[in-house]
């Protein structure tokens, strides 16, 4: 088996480690090598961050590489743009429909793109309301795992081992509404 | 098995070793070494005020008898050099290993530098893993290692090592004794009359550790195709994997000292050998100055920023994947001050009064962007106060604006308070401003001398900040509320204004250290559009293309910041409820 690589990419803040962390240990509980790459430090207050997960047999580079990336799954719209250049040929962009404005464009220094989710779609991204999903699950904070939920259509884990490691690595007290995020984000990717 | 980041199994390996005293300053990418390995049952480990002190302290332990491990990052090292270059002469006692964790890319980091140079030049082996189970393992066996050949290891990483987390074997933790310490002044009393000896014996180390270099299990050669044939450690041997599959490759888990006659071998067994390193040319000379005939890359290693098996592909003419472009013009999102920073009206107020600001390093550095503008330098750790006294008497007698210094209050323990010594003593004059938010922020808030905090929550002290400075003689100290505009304004003109050397100490505490916030406030219909709320560069504030502000409100936290600027009285608070969370 050949590696996978995903990129999951976003604001700092929103809880793309969190994500990484849990799709890396499912692929750990299907048998598979992993690794996850995180960035820390000054560009989490705010700035654009990525967080790459590779898994197969054996994974050798732990860095997301351009045209290389099997699936982008981008917490925010301006981020899933930047990204593009990461997704491989025939590779699948799975985008949180939330927009969050940069301090260059609150401050009237540069513009937002026009028709972000058009040039999405014409890519073939699958835009979904992650954070609508989470809220209805219980938390707007588990649209993380929502997106997640939608990735899991695309890959070939067992829905068991992902809720097993979501249920093992989320605070007790979560583990009902992460989980029903991660149904709901599965099924909205199923049904789109 | 577990997974674990690069940092994490380093701290695993050293407690599995046995180590018992740890000490550190925190700075990214080599941060959660130490958090990690004070979570372990008997280690004790502290935050040291700079890598310096760490390293002394390190070596006080090791003198002791313990096993001992001290972490930084690459520009620590540099704060750390002066002990670690000696202690490379004296060698330890209980195993010592050093933990230099560098930043390729400066994802978080001033300056891209290679501490392998480090290795070489004070002579102290370097273990450089590929992965978090190498970073365990090679952690694990460096303490009996640095007993063995009586010298410090260094452990090298980078930010693809350290936060990288791969699944990793662990095993058991071994109780180490201390050992008995008998008086050997021949031995770590470092005066000439000692030393000269003391040389010797390290040049006789030297030879051994080179002998030992050539069979050591942390090298090894991974035989492929003989066409190519490639050096490489670290996260760089990941990429050349993954970017050559089919090459032979020399992997170098023992950076210092190179295995000279097994890289001869090497390159007699392939048609042409490549040296493959990120941002420097430390491995390429090393091993060109070890007799090695080295080719250059057909395309080209770029000699700066961080490798990808992209980069590498390129430079050696394999084909890339097709890569669809980035819409044009997509707006940057560089990283800002937080909504509710304390830091934000100090910046806003020393742009106003064009404020000529030698600045530090932290958060605070963020003051240096648009819309805030209000840095002019930044390059080491406690450099403002120094650099602004350099400035002020170097402009004595010339039309300059105020000289104005701002550094953080851990920055201030780490080197802020050598530098004011030197102003203070020097009759310096300008004004010196400490952003006490009460943590290390940037680095993930961890304590420091002035909160009190330490890292295993023993009961400390809260050192009383203006107390330390008021005892350097300076007369003109202040505490000031960030928070208050007004107050802001009063004490840098004031401070400005007079020819003494001022003290203002901004305290309030970061707004990441507490989850309990006021309520937000919002724009009313008074709004005119002036834009004086959007130059706080506040990430909860935008303006529409009439210029009328908005506040998101789930991202304000109620600092009321903005209010106080706004003439028209638009921005007010929505009505309290009990503290939202």
């Amino acid at each position: 088996m050949s590696t996978t690589t995903v990129l999951l990419c976003g604001v700092g803040g929103q809880g793309t480690i969190l994500a990484a962390d849990l799709l890396a240990r499912t692929a750990i509980a299907a048998g598979l090598d992993v690794k996850i790459s995180e960035i820390h430090g000054m560009a989490q207050r705010g700035g654009s961050v990525t967080t790459t997960v590779r898994f197969g047999e054996s994974v050798d580079s732990m860095v997301a590489d351009l045209g290389d990336s099997d699936y982008i799954i981008s917490f925010e719209t301006t981020e899933a743009l930047r990204n593009l250049p990461y997704l491989k040929e025939g590779g699948k962009m799975l985008v949180s429909d939330e927009t969050i404005t940069p301090v260059t464009v609150l401050i009237g220094a540069q513009k937002m793109p026009k028709g972000a989710h058009e040039t999405l779609a014409a890519e073939g991204a699958l835009l979904m309301p992650a954070v609508q999903i989470a809220k209805e699950a219980g938390t707007a904070k588990a649209s993380n795992v929502a997106l997640l939920g939608a990735l899991s259509a695309f890959l070939d884990f067992d829905s068991a081992i992902w809720e097993e490691a979501i249920a093992k690595r989320v605070p007790p007290k979560t583990i009902d509404t992460n989980l029903k995020a991660f149904r709901n984000g599965r099924a909205f990717a199923l049904e789109n | 098995m577990e997974l674990l980041s690069g940092n994490e199994a380093i701290a695993r390996g050293a407690w599995e070793a046995g180590v018992r005293f740890a000490a550190a300053y925190p700075g990214t990418p080599s941060t959660e070494t130490l958090e990690a390995l004070g979570k372990y049952e008997g280690v004790y480990a502290e935050w040291a005020t700079n890598e310096k002190v760490a390293v002394e302290s390190a070596v006080g332990a090791s003198i002791a008898g313990a096993r001992v491990l001290s972490t930084m990052k690459h520009v620590g090292v540099n704060v750390a050099a002066d002990p670690l270059f000696t202690a490379a002469c004296t060698g330890v006692h209980g195993g010592m290993v050093v933990l230099a964790a560098d930043d390729p890319g400066m994802y978080s980091s001033q300056n891209e530098q290679d501490s392998h140079y480090y290795a070489a030049a004070a002579k102290i082996p370097m273990l450089d893993p590929a992965d978090s189970q190498e970073a365990y393992q090679f952690t694990k066996d460096a303490f009996e290692l640095s007993e063995r050949f009586d010298v410090p290891f260094f452990i090298r990483s980078s930010v693809r090592i350290s936060h990288t987390k791969t699944p990793v074997e662990v095993g058991e933790r071994v109780e180490v004794e201390l050992k008995n310490y008998d008086v050997n002044c021949a031995k770590w009393v470092m005066m000439p009359a000692f030393a000269k000896p003391r040389r010797t014996v390290q040049l006789q180390r030297i030879a051994e550790l080179s002998e030992w270099a050539e069979t050591c299990p942390y090298n090894k050669v991974i035989e492929g195709s003989k066409e190519i044939g490639v050096i490489c450690g670290g996260a760089a041997y990941q990429h050349v994997r993954a970017a050559l599959p089919d090459a032979s490759v020399f992997k170098l888990g023992l950076s210092w000292p190179l295995p000279k006659k097994a890289l001869a071998a090497f390159a007699a067994s392939v048609d042409a050998v490549y040296v493959v390193e990120e941002g420097s040319t430390y491995m390429i000379d090393a091993v060109r100055a070890a007799g090695v005939n080295v080719s250059e890359a057909p395309c080209g290693i770029p000699s700066e920023s961080e490798l990808t098996a992209g980069i590498i592909k390129a430079a050696f003419g394999r084909e890339l994947p097709a890569i669809k472009p980035a819409p044009a013009d997509l707006p940057g999102r560089p990283p800002a001050l937080c909504p509710g920073c304390p830091h934000r009206v100090v910046f806003r107020e020393l742009n106003r009064m064009k404020a000529l600001v030698m600045g530090d390093i932290g958060c605070y550095t963020l003051g240096t962007l648009p819309p805030l503008n209000a840095m002019n330098a930044c390059i080491d750790m406690g450099a403002s106060i120094s650099m602004a006294h350099g400035y002020e008497v170097a402009a004595e007698g010339t039309d300059h604006r105020p000289v104005v210094s701002v550094i953080g209050d851990s920055t201030f323990g780490h080197s802020g308070l050598s530098s004011l010594i030197s102003t203070v003593y020097n009759c310096g004059k300008g004004t010196v401003c400490i952003l006490d938010n009460r943590t290390t922020a940037m680095t993930g808030r961890q304590g420091n001398p002035f909160n009190g905090i330490t890292l295993q929550n023993r009961p400390s002290r809260e050192l009383d900040l203006e107390g330390v400075v008021r005892a350097l003689g300076i007369e003109d100290v202040r505490v000031i509320d960030p928070y208050s505009v007004k107050e802001v304004r009063k004490a840098l003109k004031e401070a400005t204004s007079s020819d003494e050397l001022s003290v203002l100490i901004f305290r309030h505490p970061c707004i990441l250290l507490t989850k309990q916030h006021e309520a937000a406030y919002s724009v009313t219909a008074d709004c005119v559009g002036c834009g004086v709320c959007n130059t706080l560069g506040c990430p909860a504030i935008s303006k529409n293309e009439q210029g009328i502000a908005a506040i998101d409100e789930s991202m304000c936290i109620g600092c009321g910041q903005c209010a106080q600027y706004c003439g028209s009285k638009a921005i007010q608070q929505l009505v309290p409820t009990n503290n939202i969370a």
